[in-house]
């Protein structure tokens, strides 16, 4: 029993146990914060692994972006716990017997294939770090898929912002494509006047002629 | 030594708890996501493992990938999650019925 399979077992242990949590709490907030504690227990399970980059990035974009986000909408949401666990072990039976026979077959299929000599990774002499032959892999082999992935996430940034923004109705806004479509005629009237004949016997003019409608600002 | 057989045992049983937590918090749309983030970890684990045992970094590329779209996909449905609560003030899935699918 070396520290590498302790290691391994409080890691793995964390994770399953957080992750039964995060299905069966109360309060999503606890959920949340159980994910978080899963996420992190499976990182350094990745780190076991020698994916350090990979273990990194779990924890930094996962449990540093996506678990914050949501941490965020849970709280921001006004939940009704009560009522959505109503009935809430009435389908154990069933998930239990679908969640054992995928395990099952997972495991049976997984770990008894062709593989079984694989008890230890094959040493590479070149090793260069995890990180760089990542970066090596994906910056070359990978580049297009990368930048496919770019996009992905601009799109995915594009759409959450379009779905959640919100227009009021009452808000005072400038509208740019109506100001620049504007026309002369629609902002100046050009009211034609006998000119100064006026007679002395003649009323003084109104001080607003009625036939000539007030120019607009 | 651990070998590769324990790491997908805990990825085997990691995907079943998840899918056990659909089971289970059916009416509840963010455990609902929870569990789908649960399954993707897995799925990861088990590359990793993969990568790791067969010595082959194109694994933990897919990794990277499956990462990226699991963050969009996370953020469009808390997105449409928090438009749905201003729409209909629930997020309880029996009372999202419009489709009457």
């Amino acid at each position: 029993m070396d520290t590498t399979a302790i290691l391994f077992a409080v890691f793995s242990a964390c994770t399953l146990v957080a992750a039964l949590r995060v299905i069966t709490a109360r309060n999503p907030v606890h959920a949340v914060l159980y994910l978080v504690l899963s996420f992190f227990s499976a990182a350094c399970l990745w780190m076991l692994l020698q994916a350090e980059f990979l273990a990194i990035a779990l924890v930094l974009v996962y449990v540093g972006a996506v678990m914050v986000l949501f941490l965020f909408v849970v709280m921001m949401l006004d939940l009704h716990i009560d009522r959505s666990r109503e009935g809430y072990w009435r389908h154990l039976p069933l998930a239990a017997v679908v969640g054992v026979a995928i395990a099952l077959q997972l495991w049976l299929v997984l770990a008894n294939g062709h593989w079984q000599f694989l008890q230890a990774p094959p040493s590479d002499p070149g090793h260069v770090g995890n990180t760089r032959a990542l970066g090596i892999l994906t910056f070359t082999e990978y580049l297009l898929p990368l930048q496919l992935a770019g996009a992905i996430l601009l799109v995915a940034m594009v759409a959450a912002i379009a779905l959640t923004l919100r227009r009021r109705a009452d808000a005072l806004r400038q509208s740019p494509g109506e100001q620049v479509r504007v026309r002369r005629a629609d902002r100046v009237h050009m009211v034609s006047m006998p000119a100064s004949a006026a007679t002395p016997d003649a009323p003084p003019p109104a001080p607003a002629a009625p036939d000539a409608p007030p120019a607009k600002a | 030594m651990v070998s590769l057989s324990w790491y997908l045992f805990v990825g085997a049983v990691l995907f079943a708890i998840s899918v056990i937590g659909i089971f289970l918090n059916r009416k509840n749309l963010i455990v609902l996501l929870m569990s789908i983030e649960l399954m993707l970890l897995a799925v990861n684990t088990n590359f990793i493992a993969f990568s790791h045992f067969l010595g082959d970094l194109n694994g933990q590329v897919f990794v990277f990938f499956i990462l990226t779209v699991a963050a969009a996909e996370s953020a469009i449905g808390l997105a449409i999650l928090v438009a749905l609560f201003r729409n209909m003030n629930t997020i309880n899935v029996d009372e999202l019925d419009a489709l009457k699918g």
